[in-house]
């Protein structure tokens, strides 16, 4: 097996993420817009800011990952690429990590950089806590973009399938978003809750592109 | 509609063998007991009203859509060009090709297939800003990026004007003479020499 067709799939899919004019932006002004609203729902006094702020942004991050996840598949299926996809020398499993990976690195990863900035604006400390966030939020993002994946290639083959992929993702989203929220929190117990977060995501990385792979076949059938 | 048994045989190499294809769309068999073997050189007409199953057929043949009845011998590598170009929007023709090159690992003059085609003008527009015709050019193309003995090919000559159906029979000629075969779902005149025909 040579890696070329899966070095392919990725390349194609960071070319269209960047293609659709600003569209690998919306989820970062998903993000910022679902974070900015909360604290003038809430009300502004800094000791409650700062206890909701984590979960807040871990909401945030899950909902914002489904933003533009539905397409990722859909256009494969609508434009004819999936049938091509399909018969290359390359696991299918594969092909649809590379993609979703490169949707991540696109939509996902600058989630993870923002991230900081918001959660000064939830009165967190400023300090290196800031970047250990953003490297937890960029795990868990990945996590998220995986197990959407598996809902996006699932309701590959259905018209606004957005929704759809939100009632599949969301429920494998809550190890996720748990073993997130603690690694964010200061709570005992907290410091095994990074490594648990880890394992999260590595076993949505093993798992979720078998998932989809199987999906995909389906949508192809 | 009823097929029956219906088995055609060609030489004794065969490069796609079908025996007994069936399947369900829906509540109703859409066809059931298709047979057939395709060797080298040949090239056989899929014909039948929309809705026949030529598209599903071309699918089984292609191992896109799993039969429900029958199996299906694929004894080489085929290229599969379906009614769908396969194009991204932003894609041009070179950037299209240049990509299944690499992923396929096939060592093509781009340059030169563009030219064969007939796509040197269009070659770095985007697929959004080009015409039905010249996306089915595009599509036809990867054909030539790399030699497989079977060419699948769902109404290959759809959105074509009469120059590029042309160059689509010379590319089925030489693919012939070379020892590939075609099995192709057209409607009307195919213009293949010498083909057969499987009527769904």
């Amino acid at each position: 097996m040579s890696p070329a067709p899966i070095l392919s799939a990725f390349r194609q899919a960071l070319g269209e993420a960047w293609a659709g004019g600003a569209g690998a932006l919306l989820p970062l002004g998903f993000f910022a817009g679902a974070a900015v609203l909360v604290p003038l729902g809430i009300g502004t006094e800094p000791g409650m800011l700062r206890a909701v702020g984590p979960g807040i942004l871990w909401v945030s991050l899950a909902l914002s990952s489904l933003v533009t996840l539905e397409r990722i598949f859909q256009a494969d299926v609508e434009d004819g690429a999936l049938d091509l996809w399909l018969q290359t020398s390359a696991p299918v499993s594969a092909i649809a990590a590379a993609k979703t990976f490169a949707h991540w690195l696109t939509a996902g990863l600058p989630l993870a950089l923002m991230s900081p900035v918001l959660a000064l604006m939830f009165q967190a400390e400023a300090g290196t806590d800031l970047l250990s966030g953003a490297l937890i939020y960029g795990l868990g993002g990945l996590a998220f973009f995986f197990w959407g994946g598996v809902g996006a290639a699932l309701s590959a083959t259905v018209r606004r399938g957005g929704l759809l992929i939100a009632l599949i993702a969301l429920p494998l989203y809550v190890p996720t978003a748990i073993f997130g929220s603690m690694a964010m929190s200061d709570a005992a117990g907290g410091d095994s809750a990074p490594l648990l977060l880890v394992a999260s995501t590595l076993f949505s990385l093993a798992l979720a592109p078998f998932a989809m792979a199987a999906a995909l076949r389906l949508a192809a059938d | 509609m009823q097929l029956g048994q219906r088995v055609y045989s060609g030489d004794d190499v065969q490069l796609l063998t079908a025996s007994g294809l069936g399947i369900l769309r829906g509540e109703r068999v859409l066809f059931e007991g298709v047979s057939l073997t395709v060797a080298p050189g040949e090239a056989m007409v899929l014909r039948g009203p929309n809705g026949a199953g030529k598209t599903t057929l071309l699918r089984m043949l292609a191992g896109l859509t799993r039969p429900e009845a029958g199996r299906v011998n694929r004894d080489a590598a085929l290229h599969w060009v379906g009614h769908r170009d396969g194009l991204k929007p932003n894609e041009t023709p070179r950037t299209h090709l240049k990509l299944w090159a690499k992923a396929w690992g096939a060592d093509a003059d781009v340059d030169a297939i563009l030219n064969d085609m007939g796509l040197s003008r269009p070659a770095d527009v985007a697929a959004r800003y080009l015409s039905a015709g010249q996306r089915r050019r595009t599509a036809l193309a990867r054909l030539m990026l790399e030699k497989r003995p079977v060419w699948l090919l769902d109404e290959p000559f759809t959105a074509l004007d009469a120059e590029g159906r042309d160059r689509v029979l010379a590319m089925v000629a030489g693919h012939r003479q070379g020892g590939g075969a075609v099995v192709a779902a057209v409607h009307g005149d195919a213009g293949f020499a010498a083909s057969r025909e499987m009527v769904l």
